[in-house]
């Protein structure tokens, strides 16, 4: 199979992770479009025999990152939260719709690895290679991303209560 | 507890299921001891399992034709750059006959007119709200509407938009310059919220062509139509399928 048809394969799951990275349909499709033209432009810089799926979410994130820089919010990437719109899915119910909410409130850096590992299902191996990022650095986001979210999901003042915890 | 320290990561990669099984039950028998721990760590693997689930949906969606098309070989690339200057020609055209059919010119280009930026920082600061995003519910529209009439000064309307495919969710009373302005907002099939904003315009009595402004990732078409200044705005839809609501809302309010 070539790659870009490996690539197409892929593009369920790109959208999925779109989705939960970004929170709105639309944004999260422009997204992965905008990936999908970049890797496939790109495709002579892949080296055959590695992840196709992890070389194409580091893209995503590269595109995603400017995308951001492009509409100055930069603050999300400095660790500050986003505040996103949260309606990623369909006829979400209250309970799912708290799941998207608070998501959207964690900073991009933890979202993006809670999402890999917990999403994607990606190892922390492989999640550090896609980010460009020392596992440690993985493991100490993926910490202080789900502390957030279950604080976040009990309805209490996360930003207050990580310094302790930490 | 013969084995090494046990540390944060050891119990993440024990939500994750990703430890050898010797140190899975090491980690086992210390959580048997630490029911807070063992909670705090049940609640991570909660999350996971929602997550996949929430968001396991989209990975069976169709694809919208753009990314289907982006898939492909790079020739179908170029086509669908063409297909989208066509496109923008084509919302171009419409906009133009609007500007047309409705009458009056645009202003030259200026800052961000006002009913735009507070139409789009209601919409941001509303639209996403889970439990609270209306005041007063569409169950009670005439009141709603009374209240907001009485409120603005101004007879109010909220226009039926489910030809549209958007039914009515609820409004509210917002605070503005001069007087207050009010907010209904509207959902669609796939969970897609459009907002419409109104305020009174009583300097001019006079009607305006839709304009067209995007802030952030919010899209708005905005006029003025007699006493009332409106805001149609959503971050969830694209421009064309703006652009149908706002006819279908002023076919409403113009019947």
């Amino acid at each position: 199979m070539d790659e870009a048809s490996r690539i197409a394969e892929l593009i369920p799951r790109l959208r999925r992770y779109a989705r939960a990275l970004v929170g709105e349909r639309m944004g999260a499709d422009d997204l992965v479009q905008d990936t999908l033209e970049r890797a496939l432009n790109k495709l002579h810089l892949w080296r055959r025999g590695t992840d196709l799926r992890a070389w194409l979410f580091t893209i995503m994130h590269n595109v995603h990152v400017n995308q951001l820089r492009a509409r100055r919010e930069l603050s999300a990437l400095e660790g500050e939260a986003m505040g996103l719109p949260v309606r990623a899915t369909q006829e979400a119910g209250i309970e799912a719709r708290d799941l998207e909410r608070a998501l959207g409130q964690l900073p991009l850096e933890q979202r993006q690895v809670l999402l890999l590992v917990a999403l994607e299902e990606m190892s922390y191996e492989q999640a550090a290679s896609t980010l460009g990022i020392p596992i440690g650095t993985v493991m100490s986001r993926l910490s202080r991303a789900r502390e957030k979210l279950r604080l976040l999901m009990e309805g209490l003042p996360a930003s207050g209560r990580l310094h302790i915890v930490k | 507890m013969n084995g090494l320290p046990i540390t944060e990561g050891d119990l993440q990669a024990w939500v994750d299921g990703r430890l050898p099984s010797g140190r899975r039950a090491e980690i086992d028998a210390w959580l048997a001891d630490r029911p807070e721990e063992a909670a705090r760590l049940a609640a991570y693997r909660e999350h996971s399992a929602q997550l996949r689930a929430l968001y396991a949906p989209v990975l069976k969606e169709p694809l919208p034709p753009g990314l289907a098309a982006a898939g492909r070989p790079r020739r179908a690339l170029y086509l669908r750059a063409a297909v989208a200057v066509a496109l923008f020609a084509l919302g171009a055209g419409l906009g133009w006959q609007l500007h047309v059919s409705v009458g009056a010119r645009a202003p030259a280009q200026e800052a961000v007119p006002r009913i735009v930026r507070n139409a789009v920082i209601a919409h941001a600061t509303y639209s996403p709200e889970v439990r609270h995003p209306v005041e007063v519910g569409a169950d009670q529209e005439q009141h709603l509407v009374a209240w907001l009439s009485k409120r603005l000064g101004a007879n109010v309307r909220a226009p039926n938009l489910e030809s549209v495919g958007y039914s009515l969710i609820g409004g509210r009373l917002l605070p503005g310059e001069p007087g207050p302005t009010a907010q209904f907002m509207y959902q669609g099939k796939p969970g897609t919220r459009v907002t419409l904003y109104l305020r009174t315009d009583a300097t001019d009595n006079r009607e305006t062509a839709f304009r067209y402004a995007q802030e952030g990732n919010v899209r708005v078409f905005y006029w003025v139509d007699r006493k009332l200044g409106y805001a149609l705005s959503s971050s969830d839809i694209g421009k064309e399928d703006l652009l149908k609501i706002a006819n279908a809302t002023y076919a409403q309010l113009n019947p």
